[in-house]
Formats: C-alpha cells, sequence, structure tokens
C-alpha cells in the first residue's frame, strides 16, 4: 500500500493540525450557542414558559452540535494520540469536570418537562446553567495552561507523567483565558436567543449579550498583553525534522522570552487576533441594534479569530512541556503515523461535505422563531 | 506500576462500560422497531401506526439520551484512565472512533433531533427517511466501535515501531475486516434487537394484562414477536463463536468458557455443567455432551481445541521469544533508531512475541532479567480466572434460547392463533423484561474478562497500560461516577416507568376500510374483556 505515500508525511501534519483548529472552532461555533444558552438559561428566562422558550430554541440541535464535541475527541485520539493521551490524563479532575457537564447537559434538556413539578424543572434548570458554563470555563482555562506548558514528561518507553495538581490549573492567567472563553461563548448563546427567540427572553438575551462581547474585548486584550509581557514562549532548537517518526524526545526545545516571536516571523497571522477583536466589536454593535442574522455571524468570526490566534500563535507547538522542555509536543513529533494521518483525511473528505450538507439542511428545516405559543400548542411533545 | 490504580481504573472502566451498555442494546433495536412501524405508518396510512411510533419514539428517546451521554464517558475514559494505551495503540484504536463519529454519531445526532420535533415541519415521507437515518447512525455506530473492540481481541494489520515505542497502521483495510469484529459486530446488533424485541413485548403485555391500549400493544407484539424472532436466531446462529480460533488468547479464552484444561483428541466434547477449579486445573462433575465443542469450536471433525495446559506452554515459548525482541529494542532506543541490519532483522522476527515479554514487567523492570520462575509465573498469568467466565458463558447462551423459545411462542400465537395469548404467558413476557440485559452485560464480561491479562490481544498487558495517576485521583473519579451514575438510573427508571403506566397520548381508533375487513376477527369475543373507558 503505497498510495498514502502520495501525500508527504509534512503536509499531512500540517493538514491535521489545521483540522484539529477546524473540529474545535467548529464545536465552539455550534455547540458554543447552546453552552451559552445553557449559561444564559436562568437570567434571560424566568417564567417556566420563557424558560422552555430558551431551550427549544437549542433543543432540535445540540445533540448534533455536541458531536463535533466527540469527533474533536476522536480525532485527537487518532491523529495526535500522545496529545489525547497527555492532555486527558494529565488535565484529569477536571476532564471529569467536564464530562460530568457534559452528561448533566443532554439528560437535562430530555427529561426537565417530563414532569409537571416546579423543583423538578428548577432543579434541571440550574444542572444545565452548569452543563454550559462549567465546560466553557474550563476550556479556557485549559488554553490558558495550554499558553503556559503542562507539567508533563515521557520516560524512555513514552509513558507519561504528570507532576501537576488540579487546583495547579486555576492559576490567574488561567482563569482570565477562562473569562474570555465564558464571555465568548455567552455572547454567541446571547446572539442566538437573539435570533430565535421573541419577546423577553430575546430583550435580556440582548442586554446581557452586549455586556458579555465587551467583556470578551476587555479580558482578551489583557490576556493578550499578559501572553506578550509575563510569560515565556517556547522554539525548537538544533535541526528540524519535520517528517520523522512521531517521538517528542527525539527533538530539542528551548524556553523563549514570549510566543509573540511568531508574530515578528509571520507578520500575516496578527489577521486572526485582529478577527476576532473586530467581530466581538460587531457582535455588540448586532446586539445592542437587534440585527437577528448579522450578530450571529459576526460571533461566530469573532469566535473563529479568537481559537486560532492562539493555535496560530504558537505553531508548531500543541502542547508544549514546563518541566522537561523535550517531552513537549509539536506537530512534527506528535502526530499518528503517516498511514494512520492519510487514512483519516481520506475519511474526513468524504464526510465532513455531507455531515456539512445534513447539518444546513436540518438547520433549514427548523428555520424560524421560537415563539411562547409553539410551547403551548406542542407542550407534550417539546422540551 | 501501582497495582492499585490498575485495578481501580479496570474496575471504573467496567463499571462505566455496562452501564453505557444498559441503554445501548434498545437504542440499537429500539431505533429499527420505530423505524418499522413508521414504515407501515407511512405504507398504510393508517393512524395507529403512526400514534405507535410516537408512542415508542417517546421511550426510545428517554434511552437515547443516556446512551449518548454514557458514551461520551467511554471515550473520554481511554485518555484519562489508559494514557500508556492510548499512546501505545491510538494510531490503530483511534481510527475507528473517529470515524465512528464522522459517519455515525453526527447522522443519528443531527437526525433526532428532527425526529422529535420535525413531525409538523416535514412530509411523512421526509420524517419516516429521518427515522431510517437515525436507525441506520446508531447501527453503524455500533460497527465502528466493534470494529475497534475486535481489534483488540484480534490485533490485524497492525505492527511495532521501535522508533515511535508504539503499533501502528499496516493496513486499513485488515483492521475494518477484521473477522473478529465482524463476527462481534452482527452478534451485538443481533442481541441489540433482541433486547428491544423483548423489551416492546413485555411492555405490551402488560398493557394487555391490563385491558389498556389493546389495539397498539397487539399490533406492537406482532412486529416484536416477527422482528425478535429474526434476531434472537442471528444472535445464536451467528454467534461469537467464530473468532474464537484466531488467536492466542481466543484460544484461550474459548478453553476458560468451556473449562476445558487439557487438549482433547478431536472432536472435543462439550462440557454441559461443572465446578472448575483453577488450582487443581480440573472440572468437578463435569457433565459431557460428546463432539459438541469440536463441531462448534472448529466446525469439523478433525481439528483440535488446544487446551488451558497448552496454551500456557505456547504462551512461556512466546515469551522467550519477546525477551529477543525486548533486547533488539533496547539497541534501537540506544543508537536512535541507527542499528546494525542483523539487529533490524532480529527483531522484525520476534517483535510479534514483543507483548509478551511486556508481561514479565509486573515482575521485573527489564525483561532480560527474568529468572526462569518469573518466565513461568508469567505464562501462567495468560490464564484468566476461569469459573465467572464457564457460569457467565452458560447463562448468557441459556437466556439466548429462552428467547428464541419465547419469541417463536408469540410469534406462532400472533400469526395463526389470532393474539389468543393466556394471561400466564403474558406475565412471563413481563417478568422477562430484564433478561436480555443480563445476557448482554454478561456477554461483555466473557468478551473483556476472558480477554485478561491483556488489553490488546498478546500486544498490551493490561498492567502496563493505565494511566500513572494516584489512588486518591481514581477514589475521587470512582465515587463521582457512582454517585452520578446512580442517581441518573434512578430519573431515567423512573421516567420510564412513568411513560409506560401513561400510555400513549390518545388512543386512535383503526381506519373504517381496515375494521370493514376484519369484521369477523372484531366480532368475536376478546379474550381480554372490555376495554376500561379512560
Amino acid at each position: 500500500m503505497i498510495l498514502f505515500e502520495l501525500v508527504p508525511f509534512e503536509i499531512l501534519r500540517v493538514v491535521w493540525w489545521v483540522l484539529l483548529g477546524v473540529l474545535l472552532t467548529g464545536f465552539a461555533l455550534t455547540d458554543g450557542f447552546d453552552l451559552g444558552v445553557g449559561a444564559l438559561l436562568p437570567f434571560v428566562a424566568k417564567t417556566d414558559t420563557e424558560r422552555r422558550v430558551a431551550i427549544n430554541t437549542i433543543g432540535p440541535v445540540w445533540e448534533g452540535n455536541q458531536v463535533w464535541f466527540i469527533l474533536g475527541g476522536g480525532a485527537i485520539f487518532a491523529a495526535w494520540p500522545p496529545l489525547y493521551a497527555v492532555s486527558f490524563s494529565g488535565f484529569y479532575l477536571a476532564m471529569f469536570a467536564v464530562l460530568a457537564a457534559l452528561i448533566l447537559r443532554p439528560v437535562g434538556f430530555k427529561y426537565r418537562s417530563k414532569r409537571d413539578s416546579a423543583a423538578w424543572r428548577n432543579g434541571w434548570d440550574w444542572a444545565l446553567f452548569v452543563g454550559g458554563a462549567v465546560p466553557a470555563l474550563i476550556f479556557g482555562v485549559a488554553m490558558g495552561n495550554v499558553l503556559q506548558g503542562v507539567p508533563f514528561r515521557f520516560n524512555d518507553d513514552l509513558k507519561i507523567f504528570y507532576d501537576g495538581t488540579f487546583f495547579g490549573l486555576l492559576n490567574p492567567f488561567a482563569l482570565l483565558t477562562g473569562v474570555v472563553s465564558v464571555a465568548m461563548l455567552i455572547t454567541h448563546g446571547a446572539a442566538w436567543l437573539q435570533l430565535k427567540a421573541e419577546g423577553p427572553v430575546r430583550d435580556r438575551a440582548r442586554a446581557i449579550g452586549s455586556i458579555a462581547a465587551l467583556v470578551t474585548i476587555v479580558t482578551y486584550v489583557l490576556a493578550g498583553l499578559w501572553l506578550a509581557k509575563g510569560i515565556g514562549g517556547y522554539a525548537l532548537v538544533g535541526q528540524i525534522v519535520n517528517n520523522g517518526p512521531s517521538n517528542p524526545t527525539f527533538s530539542e526545545t528551548a524556553r523563549t522570552a514570549s510566543w509573540f516571536g511568531a508574530f515578528a516571523e509571520r507578520p500575516w497571522i496578527a489577521v486572526a487576533p485582529i478577527v476576532g477583536l473586530l467581530g466581538s466589536l460587531l457582535a455588540f454593535y448586532g446586539l445592542r441594534t437587534g440585527k437577528d442574522l448579522m450578530t450571529m455571524l459576526y460571533s461566530k468570526l469573532a469566535i473563529i479569530g479568537i481559537i486560532s490566534s492562539v493555535g496560530l500563535t504558537m505553531f508548531p507547538f500543541i502542547l508544549p512541556s514546563s518541566i522537561d522542555t523535550r517531552s513537549s509536543l509539536t506537530v512534527w513529533n506528535a502526530s499518528s503515523s503517516h498511514q494512520t494521518l492519510f487514512v483519516m483525511l481520506v475519511a474526513a473528505v468524504i464526510f465532513v461535505p455531507i455531515i456539512l450538507a445534513y447539518t444546513a439542511w436540518v438547520y433549514k428545516v427548523l428555520w424560524g422563531k421560537v415563539t411562547e405559543a409553539d410551547i403551548n400548542r406542542n407542550h407534550e411533545t417539546v422540551y | 506500576m501501582d497495582i492499585g490504580v490498575v485495578e481501580l481504573s479496570r474496575l471504573q472502566f467496567a463499571m462505566t462500560a455496562l452501564y453505557h451498555f444498559l441503554f445501548v442494546p434498545l437504542t440499537l433495536g429500539l431505533s429499527i422497531i420505530v423505524a418499522i412501524m413508521e414504515t407501515v405508518y407511512v405504507m398504510t396510512d393508517r393512524p395507529i401506526w403512526r400514534q405507535m411510533t410516537k408512542f415508542w419514539g417517546t421511550l426510545f428517546g428517554i434511552n437515547f439520551v443516556l446512551g449518548v451521554a454514557t458514551g461520551i464517558t467511554m471515550e473520554f475514559q481511554f485518555g484519562m484512565n489508559w494514557s500508556y494505551y492510548s499512546h501505545y495503540v491510538g494510531d490503530i484504536f483511534g481510527a475507528p472512533l473517529a470515524v465512528e463519529g464522522l459517519m455515525a454519531f453526527f447522522l443519528e445526532a443531527t437526525f433526532v433531533g428532527l425526529f422529535f420535533f420535525g413531525w409538523d415541519r416535514l412530509s411523512k415521507r421526509a420524517h419516516l427517511i429521518v427515522a431510517w437515518l437515525v436507525a441506520i447512525g446508531s447501527n453503524f455506530s455500533a460497527l465502528w466501535i466493534l470494529i475497534a473492540n475486535g481489534w483488540m481481541q484480534n490485533p490485524v494489520g497492525a505492527a511495532f515501531n521501535p522508533l515511535t515505542m508504539r503499533m501502528e497502521m499496516t493496513s486499513f483495510f485488515d483492521v475494518v475486516f477484521n473477522e473478529v469484529a465482524q463476527a462481534k459486530f452482527v452478534h451485538t446488533v443481533s442481541a441489540g434487537y433482541v433486547t428491544a424485541s423483548v423489551f416492546v413485548l413485555g411492555v405490551s403485555a402488560w398493557y394487555l394484562l391490563k385491558g389498556r391500549h389493546i389495539e397498539l400493544a397487539r399490533r406492537s407484539i406482532a412486529v416484536a414477536a416477527s422482528f425478535g424472532l429474526a434476531s434472537a436466531l442471528s444472535v445464536v446462529v451467528l454467534g461469537d463463536e467464530s473468532g474464537y480460533s484466531v488467536t492466542l488468547s481466543q484460544k484461550m479464552k474459548l478453553a476458560a468458557i468451556e473449562g476445558m484444561w487439557e487438549t482433547q483428541p478431536a472432536p472435543a466434547s462439550f462440557t454441559l455443567l461443572g465446578l472448575p477449579d483453577q488450582q487443581a486445573r480440573e472440572t468437578h462433575y463435569a457433565i459431557h455432551v460428546p463432539y459438541v465443542m469440536g463441531l462448534i469450536g472448529t466446525r469439523s471433525l478433525t481439528r483440535e481445541i488446544p487446551g488451558i495446559a497448552d496454551l500456557v506452554k505456547q504462551a512461556e515459548a512466546r515469551i522467550r521469544s519477546g525477551i529477543v525482541a525486548y533486547n533488539a529494542l533496547m539497541d534501537y532506543r540506544a543508537n536512535k533508531g541507527k542499528v546494525a541490519p542483523d539487529v533490524a532483522t532480529t527483531f522484525e522476527e520476534h517483535s510479534k512475541d514483543l507483548g509478551f515479554a511486556l508481561l514479565l514487567k509486573r515482575y521485573v523492570d527489564d525483561p532480560r532479567q527474568a529468572t526462569d520462575a518469573q518466565i513461568a509465573q508469567a505464562a501462567n498469568d495468560t490464564v484468566p480466572t476461569v469459573w465467572p467466565l464457564f457460569w457467565a458463558f452458560r447463562i448468557m447462551v441459556a437466556l439466548g434460547f429462552s428467547f428464541i423459545a419465547l419469541m417463536v411462542w408469540f410469534f406462532w400465537m400472533s400469526s395463526f392463533r389470532n393474539m389468543r395469548f393466556p394471561r400466564v404467558a403474558l406475565r412471563l413476557a413481563v417478568i422477562l423484561i430484564p433478561a436480555p440485559w443480563i445476557a448482554a452485560e454478561l456477554g461483555w464480561f466473557v468478551a473483556e474478562f476472558g480477554r485478561q491479562p491483556w488489553t490488546v490481544d498478546g500486544v498490551l498487558p493490561t498492567a502496563l497500560s493505565a494511566s500513572t495517576l494516584s489512588v486518591t485521583d481514581l477514589a475521587i473519579t470512582l465515587a463521582g461516577f457512582v454517585l452520578f451514575y446512580s442517581v441518573l438510573f434512578v430519573i431515567e427508571m423512573g421516567l420510564m416507568v412513568k411513560y409506560i403506566r401513561k400510555g400513549p397520548y390518545i388512543d386512535v381508533p383503526e381506519t373504517d376500510r381496515w375494521q370493514s375487513i376484519h369484521r369477523d376477527r372484531l366480532t368475536a369475543p376478546s379474550p381480554f374483556g372490555q376495554q376500561p373507558a379512560e
């Protein structure tokens, strides 16, 4: 089987690095507004019917959206096995919290309106809040830790040792990036509610969402300044082999003064933070002026810009190690084999367009606002 | 490696996997039964079939959501608790999981929302297609996860790469068309169909006993009995057996299931019942059925099935060969891959046994330093504990045959006896509702416990696969899972019971045309008495 050699290893690695970004961004763009709506739920909707309106705006789509995350996990496992092994075992308790939240959320959607008791429904509403806010926070905190480097190392068998603690993850910089993430996804959720809801739910979402957009801008700029001045970066040293075996211990890594050297090397990547800031600013404007569809697009721009700014700044690093630099994972030393990357690429090329097509069709079928009248008419069947 | 962490990780994996599989089989089967009912609705336009689709669809939804939610745990857990496993075989094992996401999860998850919310927004035909896409998506998902699991039982299409210290894929085709995976897929989805059929049959029988929703219940029994009969036969006939001859640990699993300590002359007899004794390597009070084992296990009269003692001898030889491979691997490591050609040749010859050398790591850090006693001990470790396998398998098979009997009888009564079920049979159908779950969980127990001491047969021992976590970490998550999952289980069962008691939203009469055709049947006295007014 020589077919896979048609595409050079280093190209496949870069393609899968891009696809990793696409999957994480895809998750934030789709399930991001579900998380945002969850986090907003107790604040934008007061009565039971209002809450059902908010929940049913995402009711038919959250399940498909969440698959972006599951697929993200599967793709990291398949294309970046060391990254999967290190991050999931290293962030052990944080991952468990994400897991609990992500289990609580689907169950909350499905079961909340299956009993009439107010205590039952109120309990699930708070579960949905936790299920939205906690993953949003943890994903941001994880990003902050990745930028600082994570305390892990490999031994000669490539067995992973992790020397950090759960509370070590909650350092000030990481909490700041956590706030960026929560604010960004709340903005996105508010944009969605503006598009799909009416009346008081929509009004409250717009008010909170526009504040969240401003918080996104301020915290993102602050985190950027902190990253530029206060946090050391990483760089590969010596001869860089980009098509060699995926063994992190074969490469040499050194600490640098700042990640921002990347902007000197590749000035074009400045487009990412600019898009992120511009998108957030436009989302603020859209939420203020009540532009339903455009705000959704602005908020998507903000997410694409902010997430890709992290990846582009760190390239080729994916997960640097703060205690043993030679263990750091990069695009060149942490991928699957040449053949697996090729096979997975073929699968992605076949299925991703199909997925996008039928997802678009489903959104088209479900187009239009969810009203209180809809809920009352179908109170037996909707969430 | 801390054995406490390994054992707790195993406990956690077993618990979460068995819990996950409380929901999966019903999803697999009920998705298809619901799609069949909707197909009848679209073909005949009779409202009662729409009502059936919606009613069973509601129960499907309550179950489906927990299947999805607990499935996320499974995907996370490889990385969280089994990070060395993830590193070591992720190059192969990750691919089917990712394809599962691309091909199956998106399909079922995207359309399941439309199934519940799309009744007013879609044409009848479009909604029917949506129902089938959900069913196909669920079943595709089973295919890919069983390809992944099948690879753990029979790791084909892969080789060890000494430069990356892991297994790497050599043929995706071999991984996908792995005969163990294919056998497991057919067996598992059929078991799911049986589970859903027994569930629909039991719930409908309960309605008949209560004299409620008789029209819905009788038609549901007709669907469940026909679908269930075909599936129950398929579970047994296309059972898992076909895969047992492939690898050493699969052979060991077969020998352990049979309590077959020594190789018998072909064709071997089947031990119906007995008391396996691991210490004495003997099965006491065994009742043998001549020839049957040889026929099932090898599909021939002449091929031998090796017994446990012979398999241990083979394992010992492979451990010694694995040590040679390990020695060459150390050469690779010391020289960062630049080794003399004869070392490379030696490694290639022995690398398929490398995993056997790793069995020694429980006793000694460097397998090359192992004593003969340690090698014998490690070879002995390849024998799983026999009695739980022996009994789990027999109970599973007995239940499997009881499902065939149940389905045959209900199918016969539905087709040729005008559905005049005696009350005792209906009660039995209600009592049997949990039985397929017991059979399915026992089946997984046999498959996974029987593969020990390996996570990947012959490649990676379980004792090496776990993450370097602390016992405290595991205690926290284990307690969290027990608490969280118990609460969810109570909630789920509560809702299931509530919605079964409640029954369909409204009872729908049959069409006038159907009533005029079937007037004779309807005027005959009903065995269930009058339906109480609601």
